[in-house]
């Protein structure tokens, strides 16, 4: 009987027979001791949360949210990568940016969004600066442990080679930090979504954030609560579509027992 | 006729590094050479300096004091006739068994051509590899893996080869095994090597000669010369002779440490 379940399969049906349970005795439970909406809304109650409005304005709510979740996840790969690199290549440029980088990652981030907001003003722009904020820290810490992490044998070869430091880069240090740099990815892209979302709570009239901000100072729990789990299935879409990338692309960078 | 110059040729190296905690003598007074084509293996303690040693001769370190010619000419730069295989095989994860051998050149011109990958696989075939070109390096053992770096040094068809304990992160039988492997590979190609080891028996086994290195500050206490004939074999390492000299480096080095 054991053997007929694949552990493969088993991995896939034990979460989900959970997950349902969970499911079930939330609903019998808000149902049972009728638990007021607003506390905590059935199942079936955020389900018609859904409903609340339509197809094309979720739409529209969740597009403003991937939008600067993305762009903000972009531009933060295009600035912190070469800031790794040159804080390896460069003790000097280490010394002047470090401490700098570690004051911006010790500031809350979120309590600088009001004076971001009033700075840039209501559009795209500071959204995407809030979000480019909270990303950016992982992905330079972890790009720059990964491009010092090279075995030194190869950089020697490539030194005996005499090869140009910048095909040391391209040919060795940078292949190196990709598991690195996948787990800062994969970590960032789940902030990214948090980043445009607390941007939507200090202003913005679009958005899943601001969907949920409205709903609940209107005391529409279930739609909040349904806004909350478009944020959470797109967070684990984006999460899951940064692993696949390694998984097709760099298939070699995933831990043995993954493969 | 001048006599050809030798290979490599210490004299009086130094080799001071500057730590955190003060100076760190390496090296002090190294003199020998090594004539072109002979097997020379270097045997000391852990941590005598033998890699250092080998630093300096692939021009990867400049020498505190004393010199070093290659070929009758100082060493100011690393060479394209040195080949080095690492104490790891350091292999590219990304890249085929193929690929990791013609990286050097990839590495120095930026461009591969269908020569070097000829190259590349008649040397794979010569060091056991024949049908592994397409193999990514984690599907190979460690001896395999090993033999892959070995082919990646010898590409760019070095005069020297700089070998840094290449087969000490190896299981006994493999490492044995690879030890005849490279003599072989050597016999076919003849070359200058250095061998670096702290195995008795295998520098015994591979070498013509046998420079034992004392405690740091490193520096040449014993040059040896191996009384076996080539070629060797298994029955070698069952000789009398074989077991009186390895007793007699024993003896030295034990003495040494105590």
């Amino acid at each position: 009987m054991q053997a007929l379940i694949s552990p493969r399969a088993k991995s896939i049906i034990l979460p989900t027979i959970t997950f349902i349970a969970i499911l079930a005795i939330w609903e019998g439970v808000s149902r049972g001791f009728s638990i007021p909406a607003f506390v905590l809304p059935a199942p079936s109650r955020i389900l018609m949360g859904f409903e609340a409005i339509t197809f094309s304005r979720w739409m529209e709510h969740v597009w403003a949210t991937l939008r600067v979740a993305l762009i903000g996840y972009f531009v933060s790969i295009a600035v912190a990568i070469p800031i790794a690199i040159g804080l390896t290549r460069s003790k000097t440029l280490a010394d002047c940016l470090y401490p700098i980088l570690v004051v911006v990652q010790s500031t809350p981030i979120v309590a600088v969004a009001p004076i971001i907001i009033v700075v840039l003003g209501s559009q795209d722009a500071p959204r995407i600066v809030i979000t480019f904020l909270i990303t950016f820290f992982p992905l330079v810490v972890s790009t720059t442990t990964g491009l010092m992490a090279t075995p030194p044998e190869l950089i020697e070869l490539s030194r005996s080679l005499r090869a140009p430091a910048s095909r040391e880069f391209t040919q060795i240090r940078i292949p190196f930090a990709i598991p690195y740099i996948f787990s800062a990815l994969k970590i960032s892209i789940t902030l990214a979504v948090i980043g445009a979302v607390v941007a939507e709570f200090v202003a913005a009239d679009k958005g899943v954030g601001y969907f949920i901000q409205f709903s609940t100072s209107l005391f529409k729990l279930p739609e909040a609560w349904a806004g909350l789990g478009v944020l959470v299935l797109m967070s684990l879409t984006l999460f899951q579509l940064v692993e696949l990338t390694q998984r097709v692309f760099f298939p070699w960078s995933l831990p043995k027992d993954a493969t | 006729m001048t006599e050809a110059p030798a290979a490599i040729r210490f004299k009086g190296l130094g080799q001071i590094f500057k730590t955190a905690t003060g100076p760190l003598e390496a090296l002090r007074g190294v003199d020998f050479s090594v004539a072109r084509n002979e097997f020379v293996a270097v045997l000391g303690p852990s941590g005598c300096g033998k890699s250092t040693l080998l630093r300096c001769i692939a021009g990867l370190l400049k020498p505190t004091s004393g010199s070093l010619e290659v070929f009758g000419l100082p060493v100011t730069d690393p060479r394209d006739d040195i080949g080095i295989v690492f104490q790891k095989p350091t292999l590219l994860p990304w890249a085929n068994v193929e690929d990791n051998v013609v990286f050097p050149i990839k590495h120095k011109s930026g461009r591969v051509r269908p020569d070097d990958r000829d190259e590349a696989r008649k040397l794979l075939k010569m060091v056991g590899l024949d049908g592994f070109e397409k193999r990514m390096p984690a599907e190979l053992s460690g001896g395999m893996q090993q033999r892959v770096g070995i082919a990646r040094a010898l590409l760019l068809n070095p005069d020297i080869l700089l070998m840094d304990e290449p087969f000490s992160a190896l299981d006994a039988l493999t490492r044995e095994e690879m030890g005849f492997e490279l003599l072989r590979i050597w016999q076919q190609h003849p070359k200058t090597v250095l061998f670096i080891t702290h195995s008795i028996s295998e520098a015994v086994l591979l070498a013509d000669r046998v420079l034992v290195m004392s405690e740091r500050p490193g520096g040449i206490i014993r040059d040896l010369k191996v009384p076996l004939p080539r070629p060797r074999s298994i029955e070698t390492t069952s000789s009398k002779v074989m077991h009186d000299f390895s007793g007699q480096l024993r003896t030295l080095l034990l003495k040494r440490a105590s």
